[in-house]
């Protein structure tokens, strides 16, 4: 079971509102960049988010760049799960392969700072602050596999390559 | 049963029937990394436990992001680089060769192949019928070790272009004008495959700015189909031997159809801070701009800079609006050099870069101030991606930002032809 607040974002938060450019010199200090995280979208974020909290963001969260330093930095600033209405797909896998579940689903139902938790395995999504449920849409079989193993590098190393 | 291109190229490198919807495995035959990308790459190389490349001859690693270095962090990244190219030995395209995107498609993709960069404009080379996409670090490494990859076969949208552009209208206006109707996601997931005559009778040029924009509507895959045109490409690079000739089934199933009149486009331009966000130069008229740049993978090639040069010829770029001029490669910078476009864009007062990025993604040789506008003929405008993230970018073609920089505002390139 996963808890913490969420924290809303609008559409196209993009890999540059996350991760921008300007700091490609600090992405071999992953602890220094992740005090950036986010920081083109809302500069306070990176100071107020907790381990075990969410991001609740609306459509084509992650479009651009590949850099996958995005959601490990989004990981590394303690983020537990992403919640938005669409997801870019290089983001997507991205996300999955380090381990970080992006749950796509109707994000307008959350209100930012509400309370959450959600049941992974069960596919459901509780908001305590407003006692409302939401269901999130199935992440395809090949993902979850990946995402159950905890990323793609525990994965491979498990099994040797893929097994679809 | 008929196919649409991603199918055939993703059944023939599963060694199956592979359908839109489907997952497969599929051997990758070319991979490569950038100096931004590379560096966690190897990494994860590492952490996997792998000994060797699976095909060090088909592995690439490129310094062209940040080229040359402007910085000790990234001077770090560059040697890890070279290290690691070195001790596996494959092939590095060291700082000063190009942007990735363009040298992949000048010297190494072929028709046919399945082609993976860790850098989200690998489509480009879509434009040679190489089914080409970008996926992050992990996936890369993955592949470097085991040369093949999961995918899932996209759902085809197919675009279908006729008529001839007007004067002072080329492809990038029809990408900006294509993202624009469809949307910064409207085709995620999803391959988008361009075909009519407009598309048939276009450079290799102009076919690689149409594929390299595919991502900006979320693609992952912007396809052409493989045809003489490629062949003449492919000659003119001295890989003659590469071409094979392929395209979609005539009965191929496809989600949905666009069709564009050629003859109808105008020149346009993508406000920021979204690629979508596009309206036509014309009614853009007053707004300043303090930077023109002309260069990146998708439209930094010697028809882009040889546009530039005709408008700027024997002129002067406005005083208040700053040009800069970076070739995608070496070999477009030395064949701009040979044509006399650098000589001109020089004399118009440009400043020439080495080829690569150059202030694309915001990391030097150009990074914007706050409250600055810039007009670039790159493929992104997200905020912050030049610099301050309180600056403005506006895309257009090569002709558009020619004319901006002779004005100093958004102008219309027919005004000045
Ligand atoms: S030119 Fe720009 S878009 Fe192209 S690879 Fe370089 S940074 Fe990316």
């Amino acid at each position: 079971m996963l808890r913490g607040r969420a924290f809303k974002f609008g559409d196209d938060i993009s890999t540059d509102h996350i991760a921008p450019g300007r700091l490609a010199h600090l992405r071999s200090n992953l602890p220094e960049l992740a005090r950036h995280v986010l920081e083109d979208a809302d500069v306070t974020f990176a100071s107020r988010v907790k381990a075990g909290d969410f991001i609740v963001a609306g459509g084509n969260f992650g479009l651009g760049s590949s850099r996958e330093h995005a959601p490990l930095i989004i990981k590394l600033a303690g983020v537990s799960a992403i919640l938005a209405k669409s997801v870019a797909r290089i983001f997507f896998r991205n996300a999955i392969n380090l381990g970080l579940p992006v749950l796509i689903c109707d994000t307008d139902r959350i209100d930012d700072g509400d309370e959450l938790e959600i049941d992974l395995a069960a596919g459901a999504i509780v908001d305590r602050t407003n006692g409302k449920e939401l269901a999130f849409d199935k992440i395809p079989p090949v993902m979850l596999a990946i995402l159950n193993e905890g990323g793609l590098i525990p994965y491979i190393k498990k099994y040797g390559g893929f097994r679809l | 049963m008929a196919k649409t291109l991603a199918e055939k190229i993703l059944s023939e490198k599963s060694q199956g029937d592979a359908r839109s919807g489907d997952i497969v495995v599929a051997q990758v035959d070319l991979v490569f990394v950038q100096d931004t990308t590379g560096p966690l790459t190897i990494d994860e190389f590492r952490k996997l436990g792998f000994e060797r490349l699976a095909n060090p001859k088909k592995t690439f690693l490129f310094l062209d992001h940040a080229a040359p270095s402007p910085n000790h962090q990234l001077s770090s990244d560059h040697i890890k680089l070279r290290q690691f190219a070195r001790q596996f030995g494959c092939r590095l395209y060291d700082v000063g060769d190009g942007v990735c995107h363009q040298v992949v498609a000048e010297s190494l993709a072929r028709p046919g192949d399945v082609i993976v960069g860790a850098d989200s404009h690998t489509v480009t080379t879509g434009a040679l019928g190489s089914l080409a996409t970008g996926m992050g670090s992990s996936d890369v490494a993955v592949i470097l070790g085991l040369g093949k990859t999961w995918f899932r076969v996209p759902e085809t949208i197919r675009v279908v272009v006729s008529g001839d552009f007007k004067a002072g209208v080329s492809a990038k206006d029809l990408s900006l004008h294509l993202i624009g109707r469809l949307g910064a996601d409207g085709a995620t997931y999803k391959a988008l495959e361009f075909g009519g005559d407009t598309v048939d009778r276009m450079s290799l040029s102009g076919r690689l700015t149409i594929a390299n924009m595919a991502v900006e509507a979320g693609a992952k895959l912007g396809l052409l189909p493989s045809d003489e045109i490629t062949r003449d490409y492919l000659a003119s690079q001295g890989r003659a031997e590469h071409y094979r000739p392929l395209s979609p089934d005539a009965k191929a199933s496809y989600e949905q159809r666009i069709s564009i009149d050629a003859a109808d486009l105008e020149p346009t331009v993508s406000r920021p801070h979204t690629v979508d966000n596009t309206a036509p130069a014309r009614e853009l008229k007053g707004i300043k701009i303090q930077q023109v740049f002309i260069g990146t993978c998708t439209s930094g090639r010697l028809e882009d800079l040889a546009v530039a040069a005709d408008i700027l010829r024997g002129k002067q770029h406005h005083r208040d609006t700053r040009l800069i001029v970076a070739p995608a490669s070496r070999r477009v910078l030395l064949e701009a050099i040979a044509a006399g476009h650098i000589q001109t864009l020089a004399q118009a007062g440009a400043v020439i870069l080495p080829p690569g990025c150059g202030p694309c993604l915001g990391l030097h040789q150009g990074v914007l101030g706050r409250g600055e506008a810039c007009l670039s003929t790159a493929n992104r405008n997200f905020k912050g991606r030049m610099g301050s993230p309180e600056a403005f970018i506006y895309l257009a073609s090569p002709a558009t930002a020619a004319a901006t920089a002779l004005t100093g505002e958004i102008t219309d390139p027919r005004e000045v032809l």
